[in-house]
């Protein structure tokens, strides 16, 4: 392991940050942590995880997009920001890609992505 | 007041995630067996200067003079060799190793180093130019520079004119880089932002000259002293 690597896994340990296993396909809710003037509060945003890129560094991050108020909107987070105060995963999606940006072109059902185990669930019912 | 510089190897970048949520883009700079090798003073050499050196060279791979050199201030062979100008008052002793805390966080120093090389490039990448248009007649040149000159008179294209031609490889200094983070045990200095050169090239860092030196820095430098002698001790205190 090279030095560079080694400062971020010591850093990362540092942040004492438990982050769960999650992947592009999933829905996942993050408490974003905002700052105005001098007052913070925790703001929540809730979409699909698109993409997730930077392997285990401590520059990775994840891209969530969701559909706010009709308009599709994305968002980049560093995985290890000190401003991230949850990360939780709503829903396990199943999906066949790494990167999801074919939704971006795709509203509504055809947007829609099946959630992993629902098959088995439904046979079961 | 001129205080010596350090040289330092450049590791590569990484960042840093600060408790306010601000991320710092860093540069790691790793000091790697800095000593000082010889002094230079006004009475033999007209000039005050320390020459340190850094890394391990083979010593198979070191000219006979250059180990010559090395042996002479009893030091293991060098990489990289450096002067530094300094004040009487900084002359660090022969031997003595330079450590990371050298510097203080939140100092700002200067950083000198070869940048990476792109061969022969063209002018819009070199220079900034705008090269010529996409249509209207233009043919093959899109990328060309223009004209170099004038007509008849003066009938030559001016020295120093801009055009195509060897880019990067050259020594660049980067002004006022922020440390941002020291680590003495392992030689490391984070400094805000990118440092000119590739990773595993030499760097030379010293205190900016344009801001002025932060209250508490060691002088003449922090040192470990002699060769093998492990304890940190504050230089200044007992050297003249």
């Amino acid at each position: 392991m090279n030095l560079i690597a080694q400062l971020e896994a010591e850093q990362i340990a540092s942040l004492g940050r438990t982050v769960p296993e999650f992947k592009a396909g999933d829905t996942v809710r993050i408490g974003y942590k905002v700052t105005e003037g001098n007052r913070s509060r925790v703001q929540a945003y809730e979409g699909v995880c698109i993409s997730r890129k930077g392997g285990s560094g401590i520059g990775a991050s994840f891209t969530v997009r969701k559909i706010s108020f009709g308009e599709g909107v994305e968002r980049v987070f560093p995985l290890y920001s000190t401003n991230i105060e949850t990360i939780e995963v709503v829903r396990r999606g199943k999906v066949r890609r790494a990167k999801l940006y074919y939704l971006r072109s795709r509203r509504g059902k055809s947007a829609r992505i099946a959630e992993v185990g629902m098959k088995s669930r439904e046979s079961q019912g | 007041m001129l205080r010596s510089g350090v040289i330092a190897r450049k590791l590569g970048m990484t960042r840093l995630f600060l408790e306010d949520g601000r991320q710092v883009p860093v540069t790691v700079l790793q000091i790697d067996n800095c000593q000082v090798v010889a002094q230079r003073t006004v009475e033999r050499d007209g000039y005050t200067a320390v020459q340190l050196g850094a890394g391990t060279a083979k010593p198979r791979n070191v000219t006979a003079p250059m180990r010559g050199h090395f042996a002479r201030a009893e030091v293991a062979p060098k990489r990289k060799v450096a002067e530094f100008r300094v004040s009487p008052d900084n002359l660090i002793e022969v031997g003595s190793e330079i450590t990371a805390d050298h510097y203080l966080p939140g100092q700002l120093v200067d950083i000198a180093g070869t940048t990476i090389g792109k061969g022969f490039q063209g002018g819009m990448k070199r220079h900034n130019f705008g090269g010529l248009r996409a249509s209207h007649g233009v043919s093959i040149s899109h990328r060309s520079h223009g004209s170099t000159g004038q007509r008849q008179d003066p009938g030559k294209v001016f020295k120093g004119k801009k055009m195509a031609g060897h880019m990067g490889a050259v020594r660049v200094t980067t002004q006022n880089l922020e440390v941002v983070r020291t680590d003495a045990g392992r030689g490391l200095i984070m400094v805000r932002g990118a440092v000119p050169g590739s990773r595993g090239g030499w760097v030379t860092i010293k205190d900016a000259v344009k801001k002025p030196l932060p209250e508490g820095a060691v002088r003449p430098a922090a040192v470990r002293r002699g060769n093998g002698a492990d304890a940190p001790a504050e230089g200044g205190s007992n050297e003249g």
